[in-house]
């Protein structure tokens, strides 16, 4: 048991971190280690273009999508690797959201179904952040339940015609590409009607509208589908084997999610270690110390489950569904930690103008963001229930709907 | 990097777990909690022919000097399997605190009989009500000679020997307190068994009457060789405790598969899974907690009081909650004598104690990370 870098591994850094040295966009620094959940944006600048350039410099001197074969524009690099040069790229992390989707679970779905015209032609881009591209999963119909979707794809010879309604798709308004899983056979149960494609964002008949969030920002949109004409080469697997292809792609998503998330532990120690309240510093109070505590080994916790991981990906294993446990516990630790810390702030804990509010701000935008991490990328409840039969074995809920064609489960009219 | 055991550790945990399968099953932990003997003699004699007592003691004390990693996936087991013996007493404990301050007299004499399963010892903290402080301890030494109670004391009713921790000043200050190594058949030293929530373990209180005593370690260093000790022992026991919560989790879960009720397993029903899964949660991050409590431990790395502090209240948290629920998965049953739901519940409540409360180590937690934030 070591954390101890090999003497290759140690070369690798020193490398990282001598690059990141010689190239890191600097100017931003100050402003991006003050970002934290729900308040990534730059004041005098749009982060997308910083990110999109900060990606292109990576990509030059080969520091993208580290574990990608280097014909498809990565590095051929090690999980290790991978988590080093994510322990060195810091606060310039912050950069990197735009193209995650892409990295984690687009651009491994490709690799795996995509032809190899198609992996030559788009992955570098991908890694590149030339192509930004997103996950059209989610629908109205079909959040947590994502094989009771609805849009359509009708074959026309060689093409198909697509109609329906994604939703919560993060990054589509400056998405260039988007993974897109349809139903092509709803007289089938719902899981083996599915087909995936890929598409052009800007293509005839995709059409893009933001949503305004509870948070008050815009990240992610509905995308609307009006007989979309899309070539068969842009099948991703067999038609009717769409929830096979989107198996892949999930598996992918806990892999890039996990090793760097955000619990606001590091937020809410320091700001109780320097809050003066009326019965002195924050941190010397009882009941704080307690909460503190708690939420310290909630944090060390993950962070060592993920070294647990990265050590186990090293070996050779697969990431498996024991990964979910970041999410569920980071998301409700966002919560908390935000609504603790406003309560230590007292009545002016309700301002949130960053030039007037207390800690400029960032518990208020922590808490009215973090429902969204409860949520996104499969809810609290979904996780559990992932936990619950994928690792402890549990049966899995009784689907009424399992068998049933798809066109005959009862919808209520909506 | 390689954040996991080394594949001889692991070896050495299947052994370990399936010796304990076998001597060490549901019946034996009974036996002691239903009051036919105060611990498992056979199991303890066991303990040592497999060289599980010595594993942290180096050879020439008689030890197999494997070290503490090793101990660390013993200890997991020995917390799995409830073992109804004095082993982290006289390991974790009384054996630590020989190989930090024992003189070489004391470790020749002491430490191969504890390898042996010949000797039992324990530390002699608490006196009365509270959490480890220097303040705290009354108990008066002077001209090598103990006055005082100490309680409760952990085996102290079968221990061949204690160190105790003794006042040997009034300056208000950690080095009032100095250690004694006393052997319980010294004139002026009595121990009485005392009830407790976990009877597979015993406690007791020990009064001393002029009893002669040696020194362990300095005049004035007693403190500072407990701390350490308890910082030792916290890891090691979270590593019982983590045993134990996985224990707990499993028993909740075959249960939950086997038992049915409205014409279906109950693990089917998502409020039994969800509770399972938090279960698990909670599980997992103590375990991560603790591998690195280990990896503190074994390689005396600064980080240690902090990972020490991490480990025992994620570890402790870990198996109450996993204690408490498998007993709530079980529903009824798991409110009767006969199944063994209890004992995991017993053991996980009475751990969460012995080394100083979970205020006490979240206290602790906070305090050592203002200090490294602050340097």
């Amino acid at each position: 048991m070591n954390f101890d870098d090999s003497p290759q591994e140690a070369a690798f850094r020193a490398e990282a971190r001598a690059w990141i040295e010689a190239n890191a966009p600097k100017e931003f620094e100050a402003e991006l280690s003050k970002a934290s959940l729900g308040r990534i944006r730059l004041q005098k600048h749009d982060i997308v273009e910083v990110a999109k350039a900060w990606q292109k410099k990576k990509a030059e001197g080969g520091w993208v999508c580290l574990n990608w074969p280097k014909e498809y524009g990565g590095r051929g690099a090690s999980a290790v690797e991978r988590v080093i040069w994510q322990q060195e790229e810091g606060v310039y992390f912050k950069l990197t959201s735009p193209f995650q989707i892409g990295e984690g679970m687009c651009g491994p779905t490709l690799m795996a179904f995509g032809s190899e015209a198609d992996k030559r032609r788009y992955l570098p881009r991908i890694a590149s952040g030339d192509e930004i591209w997103c996950q059209l999963f989610s629908e109205p119909a079909g959040g947590s339940d994502v094989a009771g979707l609805r849009t359509r794809a009708e074959r026309d010879g060689d093409h198909w015609i697509i109609n329906g309604q994604k939703i919560w798709t993060s990054g589509a308004h400056y998405a260039d590409y988007g993974l897109l899983i349809t139903r092509t056979d709803p007289a089938v149960p719902k899981h083996k009607g599915l087909t995936m494609f890929f598409i052009d964002m800007k293509s005839a008949g995709v059409e893009v509208r933001p949503i305004k969030q509870a948070n008050g920002m815009q990240e992610f949109n509905e995308v609307f589908f009006t007989n979309l004409r899309i070539p068969d080469s842009q099948r991703l697997g067999a038609v009717g084997d769409g929830w096979n292809v989107s198996l892949t792609t999930l598996m992918n998503e806990r892999m890039s999610i996990g090793a760097r998330l955000a619990t606001g532990f590091n937020e809410i120690f320091e700001f109780c270690c320097n809050l003066v309240t009326e019965h002195g510093l924050a941190i010397d109070d009882r009941a704080t110390r307690s909460k503190l505590a708690q939420w310290a080994v909630k944090n060390s916790g993950l962070k060592y489950t993920s070294m647990r991981t990265v050590s186990a990906l090293s070996r050779g294993d697969r990431p498996g569904p024991e990964n979910s446990i970041g999410k569920l516990v980071s998301g409700a630790m966002l919560q908390d930690i935000a609504a603790y810390a406003m309560d230590l702030q007292g009545a002016s804990g309700m301002l949130n103008d960053p030039a007037t509010a207390e800690a400029a701000g960032q518990f208020q935008a922590m808490l009215l963001s973090s429902p969204s991490v409860r949520i996104a990328g499969g809810t609290d409840e979904i996780l559990r229930n992932i936990i619950a039969e994928r690792v402890l074995g549990l049966p899995g809920d009784i689907r009424v709907d399992k068998d049933v064609p798809f066109n005959q489960i009862p919808t209520r009219g909506r | 990097m390689n954040f996991d055991f080394s594949d001889e550790q692991k070896q050495l945990r299947d052994t370990a777990r399936k010796f304990l399968a076998e001597k060490c099953p549901p019946k034996a932990v009974r036996a002691v909690i239903e009051g036919s003997a105060p611990y498992d003699r056979e199991l303890w004699k066991g303990l040592a022919e497999m060289g599980f007592l010595g594993v942290a003691i180096p050879e020439s004390y008689g030890g197999t000097g494997a070290g503490h990693l090793e101990l660390c996936v013993i200890a997991e087991e020995m917390g799995r399997a409830l073992a109804p013996v004095p082993f982290s007493s006289t390991v974790y404990l009384a054996a630590e605190a020989l190989l930090i301050a024992g003189s070489e007299a004391q470790k020749q004499k002491w430490l191969p009989l504890i390898a042996s399963g010949e000797a039992i010892g324990t530390l002699a903290l608490f006196e009365g009500r509270g959490n480890p402080s220097p303040q705290s301890i009354k108990l008066a030494a002077s001209n090598g000679a103990l006055d005082g109670t100490k309680k409760p004391v952990p085996d102290a009713a079968i221990a061949d020997f204690a160190v105790v921790a003794a006042r040997t000043g009034s300056s208000g200050r950690d080095t009032d307190i100095s250690l004694f190594l006393v052997d319980m058949k010294a004139d002026g030293v009595a121990a009485k068994a005392l009830g407790n929530i976990d009877p597979s373990h015993g406690q007791a209180e020990i009064v001393f009457k002029n009893c002669k005593a040696e020194p362990l370690g300095s005049a004035g260093e007693g403190w500072s060789i407990v701390a350490q000790v308890l910082d030792r022992a916290a890891v090691l026991l979270a590593f019982e405790q983590v045993g134990g919560a996985d224990r707990a989790l499993e028993m909740g879960r075959d249960y939950a598969l086997d038992r049915i009720a409205f014409g279906r397993p109950i693990g089917s029903f998502q409020a039994i899974k969800h509770m399972l899964a938090d279960m698990y949660v909670s599980a997992t991050l103590a375990r991560s907690n603790c591998y690195y409590g280990a990896w503190a431990l074994s390689t005396n790395a600064g980080e240690l009081p902090e990972a020490a502090a991490a480990a025992r209240i994620s570890a402790t948290q870990a198996f109450q909650h996993c204690a408490k629920n498998n007993i709530q998965v079980h529903g009824g049953m798991g409110f009767t004598w006969e199944f063994d739901c209890h004992l995991y519940y017993r053991r996980a409540n009475a751990t969460a104690l012995s080394l100083g409360s979970l205020s006490y180590w979240e206290d602790a937690l906070i305090d050592r990370m203002r200090k490294r934030n602050a340097a």
